[in-house]
């Protein structure tokens, strides 16, 4: 049988007893409390956005004639849009979208650059040269401005809008998981599989794979904050995520800076929702990566 | 380094063409077109009609064709026809350059001046309350969507001085100081998201050579903070620091696009957004070009300069 890099890394953590996960996360959150602080933000708004009806104090679609511009009150707690909508239950469910869209773009992405980046790497020569100079391509544009016209191209939905966001992220992903790939393929184990005879897809899928993990964790964390950022501009641009779903980015467009000076909290609360979601994974995405990836760190 | 700039120059000329490929690909596959966008107030579209407009916008001939037209087109430098406002396209991007560019530059200044020393407070006070305290201002930047800020901006202005910022663009000539406030609202909303990256690669690279021998010796020799830190350790920790300016230079236009409309300033990110709304082809295709050789121009001009500042990278070539 192959002896993988896994068994071996496995074999002295046997003779030591086994850490709970609860005593991993009481160590991760004494050694960085920021980072703590950070899951703790990303934990509130996942809990958030999967009870969104039940946290809901109103209907998030139901408008409202006779409360337009409501300021907070008990009866609306963070007031009400010019429609009468309730702002309180459209942030609730704005994070079901804001998460949605953030995971879905981010993984997609990072899964399809991964699998570019694993296989050029483990390729190298032409393949690798060639599917470096095509991502290339799509990295010389800001990905604002390439996520504006894909989804622009797509039509408004949020699957449009995720893989309009994705696309921007593979190139990134595919260097990141690249660049790991190369160290890890002139290890002798590498070697010792190849020795054996198995095949290159299967000791890139199997054996070279496993060991990209830590690096793409820190890579999704980091692209989450930069995903639910461009989801929001997309969305106040008109360009996407489309009606009835309450999205943060939209919430805050045109209409609700015509009103602004009437009614500030149509302004504030939205953004509060979008650089809390944000400051959350970037703090959680940045302490993780000092303990996963410490080559990386400040980068 | 010859070899090495046309090595580069080629590299950047390929990426230009794929983009070239990429950008009219995608706008074809998207759905309806201007003739759309122009009767769909009327709610009917007469076919021969529609087919009339199409065949006089040159749109009803085969796509390798349009393409084909588009590059000579801009290698003539004729940057095409508007669709919707019927003026050759160059005559309506050229005003609006320079008021990207003029943000644009406004706000890199911004990002070097607030990041730079943070970065650097914070890396010789690392871990100290201040480098907390700066580290999560530099994180909060980075997690604020900038044209939000802007809107927060306006608003604290509003409330708290009464003053209403100008709703339409002020020329330098007319009103030279209401002018500068009007570009510098929106320049500090980008380039304190833009500072972030900046701090973040500065602490982490002061922090790289702060460790190294020659700061040491530096030390011994008894010279003081000022001179270790700014003569000695700046001058070796700023090399990364230079590439993600450029980097970010690039990207700032990324985030122009919706601050731009926030502060309805004219430049071109924002006129990009209402030509893709209006299905303008030959604007967006040439403004996204334009976009792409800003990027690549200055990716390319970061690389240069890396040699100007590390005499190790040129002789390396």
């Amino acid at each position: 049988m192959a002896v993988t890099p896994v068994d071996i890394a496995a074999a002295p953590a046997a003779t030591r007893p086994r850490d709970s996960a609860w005593t991993v996360v009481w160590r991760f959150a004494r050694k960085k409390p920021l980072g703590a602080a950070g899951g703790v933000l990303m934990l509130v708004m996942l809990v958030t956005a999967l009870l969104a009806n039940v946290l809901q104090t109103h209907d998030p679609i139901a408008t409202d004639a006779a409360s337009t511009l409501a300021r907070p009150s008990e009866d609306h707690l963070l007031g009400t849009d010019h429609l009468g909508r309730d702002i309180y239950s459209r942030i609730v469910h704005g994070a079901r979208v804001s998460l949605i869209v953030g995971i879905g773009s981010t993984l997609l992405g990072s899964v399809l650059g991964g699998v570019i980046g694993l296989l050029s790497g483990y390729a190298g020569g032409k393949t690798d040269l060639i599917a470096q100079r095509l991502l290339d391509i799509l990295q010389g544009l800001p990905l604002l401005v390439l996520a504006l016209v894909m989804s622009a191209s797509l039509g408004p939905s949020i699957q449009n809008v995720i893989i309009a966001i994705s696309i921007p992220i593979v190139p990134r992903a595919s260097r990141v998981i690249r660049a790991s790939v190369l160290s890890i393929r002139e290890m002798q184990y590498i070697e010792a599989a190849r020795a054996l005879g198995l095949t290159h897809l299967r000791i890139a899928f199997r054996h070279v794979l496993p060991n990209t993990v830590g690096p793409f964790i820190v890579l999704v964390t980091a692209q989450l904050g930069a995903a639910i950022l461009v989801e929001a501009a997309l969305s106040f641009l008109g360009l996407g995520v489309p009606e009835p779903y309450p999205s943060w980015g939209r919430m805050l467009s045109v209409s609700a800076a015509e009103y602004a000076q009437k009614a500030p909290h149509l302004v504030l609360f939205p953004g509060l929702a979008i650089s809390l979601a944000v400051f959350g994974s970037n703090l959680f995405g940045d302490a993780l990566r000092d303990k996963l990836d410490p080559r990386l760190r400040g980068a | 380094m010859k070899t090495y700039i046309a090595q580069r120059l080629g590299i950047a000329i390929l990426t230009l063409f794929g983009m070239s490929v990429v950008i009219f690909v995608l706008l074809r596959l998207a759905p309806g077109d201007i003739v759309d966008v122009l009767f769909s107030a009327a709610g009917y579209v007469n076919p021969a009609e529609k087919q009339a407009i199409l065949k006089e916008l040159g749109m009803d001939k085969p796509y390798w064709q349009q393409y084909v037209e588009w590059i000579t087109q801009i290698f003539r430098g004729d940057l095409g026809k508007s669709y919707r406002y019927d003026l050759p396209a160059w005559q309506i991007i050229r005003p609006l350059i320079p008021v990207t560019i003029e943000l644009a530059i406004l706000s890199t200044i911004v990002a070097v001046v607030l990041g730079v020393p943070t970065g650097m407070i914070s890396a010789v006070r690392q871990d100290s309350t201040l480098d907390y305290a700066l580290r999560v201002f530099s994180l909060a930047g980075l997690s604020m969507p900038s044209f939000w800020l802007g809107m927060v901006i306006i608003l604290a202005l509003v409330s708290w001085l009464g003053w209403i910022p100008p709703l339409t663009y002020v020329r330098p000539w007319e009103n030279f100081w209401l002018h500068a406030v009007q570009f510098l609202l929106p320049a500090l909303a980008v380039g304190y998201r833009s500072s972030a990256l900046i701090m973040r690669i500065t602490r982490s690279a002061m922090l790289e050579v702060l460790r190294e021998d020659y700061i040491r010796t530096a030390w011994a020799k008894g010279q003081n903070e000022t001179a270790v830190v700014w003569r000695h350790a700046l001058k070796n920790a700023i090399l990364p620091v230079v590439t993600v300016i450029g980097i970010e230079f690039a990207f700032l236009i990324g985030g122009l696009v919706v601050t731009e409309t926030v502060f309805n300033l004219p430049g071109v990110a924002r006129f990009l957004v209402e030509a893709i709304l209006w299905r303008d082809y030959p604007i967006v295709q040439n403004l996204v070009m334009f976009i792409a050789i800003v990027v690549i121009l200055s990716n390319l001009a970061v690389d240069l300069l890396y040699g100007v500042l590390d005499p190790r990278v040129r002789y390396a070539s």
